[in-house]
């Protein structure tokens, strides 16, 4: 959502990471079935420490970061989220926490507030006990519930995030109602994006057209109800879409996600490309990473492209898509995007929608985001460290 | 909405935040997971909204900062607009 007007991210210098994304741990006491964490998240072990995390801020406001999410997994697991908050807060970020509602008590909202944390962007998986708890495995829906009250009686500005699909996408309109009820200010209805956890679990996850359509119309009436009282976001799915998404902005162009262990991404979910060695936080400066790197200029711009995108006219528009849609259906990070029905790939994503138009008796169980399921899905690569050392 | 009247004391809209940004050469707002860039003259106008002056008082000083005259209609626009936008608000 961040506006970049004036940025052109083909030019040959690029502007400032606006955007910065610290995923500070993958520890999540949720286990949701869409989580865009790596499905071999299980492998991290060595989480970057406060010092680590400080100089990341540090550097990475020099260079122009003005926006700042603190996510996970669940950011409040790390019991010096305060001086991080505090930190950023002094170098003049705008911090958003970006939680599950675990861990968040009425000490913790206070000490974050006076640290300096500007907004508290709250996930709901349903809008019923039995389907959040069921979608995120746990036992939580109270719990969110008495958060998103805390929120509101610390003052906070309150966007509440719920992950679209095939098992809540009919649920809308009491979701959206949910919210309203709660005093949300801004609700992002995000349609699942089909990378890691949710492409594993793509053909469970993935809404018929139909239901795609009742959903962009029940949105309507209550955009039209609500007025400005709350904000509704409704990030559409791109598997029906006949042009690909500008994915991220633009590769290094706007955003620049920190995992766990250090490794520095364009998007949240680049580490699963092959052929790629990202950098790190441990070993490298925000400007060496942002600007020298290899993996960060590999896909800036439009001088990586192949055909069909090097020679169509809609590619500054797009710039290709997403890198990592190309490579979990084409299997090559460097074509265009499926998406795009100029691909010779598109079929593919012709197939998965297809798929989804009729309800499926013979529906494979859900896999959960956890530990287990993580080591199952990754065995081969067990016990290894962090990816690019 | 309220109306916007010589004696209004705009201030910036509950949930926005304005700062200057080094790096943009430019005033942004920022706002949950989002930012406006703003141009020079939006930036001129809404760094002297801050809850204290009246309008007519951000007029006069923006008509001497800049050695301009007449701008108090350009002003009321873009305060206008800004409202709409909740970029600012003017206590009732």
């Amino acid at each position: 959502m961040v506006a970049s007007a004036g940025m052109n991210p083909s030019a040959a210098t690029p502007g400032p990471p606006l955007w910065l994304l610290l995923e500070l741990t993958y520890r999540c006491p949720l286990h949701c079935v869409f989580c865009y964490n790596p499905v071999e998240f299980a492998q991290t072990q060595d989480e970057m420490t406060t010092a680590d995390w400080l100089r990341v801020l540090r550097e990475a406001r020099e260079l122009g970061a003005v926006q700042l999410g603190l996510s996970g997994g669940e950011p409040m697991v790390r019991d010096d989220l305060e001086e991080i908050t505090a930190a950023a807060h002094k170098l003049g970020y705008y911090i958003n926490l970006i939680t599950s509602g675990v861990g968040l008590n009425e000490t913790r909202i206070r000490a974050l507030k006076d640290a300096g944390l500007d907004h508290i962007q709250l996930s709901f998986q349903d809008s019923t006990r039995e389907m959040n708890d069921f979608l995120s495995h746990t036992k939580t829906f109270e719990l969110k519930q008495k958060v998103a009250r805390l929120i509101k009686e610390h003052d906070y500005p309150m966007v509440l995030n719920c992950v679209i699909h095939r098992l809540n996408i009919d649920h809308l309109d009491t979701i959206i109602g949910m919210a309203e009820q709660l005093g949300a200010d801004y609700l992002e209805l995000a349609n699942t994006q089909y990378y890691s956890w949710a492409f594993v679990n793509r053909d469970q996850l993935l809404p018929s057209r139909a239901q795609l359509e009742a959903a962009e119309r029940t949105t309507r009436v209550w955009r039209e109800k609500l007025g400005r009282r709350m904000r509704i976001f409704f990030v559409v799915p791109d598997y029906y879409e006949t042009r690909p998404k500008r994915c991220m902005n633009g590769w290094g162009s706007t955003f620049l996600a920190v995992t766990p262990d250090g490794t520095a991404l364009p998007c949240h979910t680049a580490k699963m490309l092959p052929g790629l060695t990202f950098p790190n936080a441990r070993a490298s400066s925000m400007r060496e990473i942002w600007f020298e790197s290899d993996a960060f200029n590999r896909f800036r711009g439009t001088g990586w492209m192949k055909e069909p995108c090097a020679s169509c006219d809609e590619r500054e528009k797009d710039l290709g898509g997403c890198r990592c849609q190309a490579y979990l259906i084409a299997n090559d990070p460097a074509v265009a995007d499926p998406v795009c029905d100029k691909s010779p790939f598109h079929d593919r994503i012709i197939a998965a929608g297809s798929r989804a138009q009729t309800a499926s008796t013979e529906v494979k169980p859900l896999v959960f985001r956890d530990p287990a399921s993580s080591r199952a899905l990754a065995p081969g690569l067990a016990g290894r460290g962090a990816a690019g050392e | 909405m309220s109306a916007v009247a010589a004696t209004s004391k705009p201030a910036i809209g509950g949930g926005f935040r304005l700062q200057w940004e080094p790096a943009q050469k430019a005033h942004v707002l920022l706002y949950p997971e989002g930012m406006v860039q703003l141009n020079q003259s939006a930036g001129e106008i809404l760094r002297r909204c801050d809850g204290a002056r009246t309008l007519a008082e951000i007029v006069a000083d923006l008509e001497q900062s800049f050695a301009r005259s007449g701008l108090t209609d350009d002003v009321i626009a873009f305060v206008k607009m800004a409202m709409e936008r909740g970029w600012l608000q003017v206590p009732e």
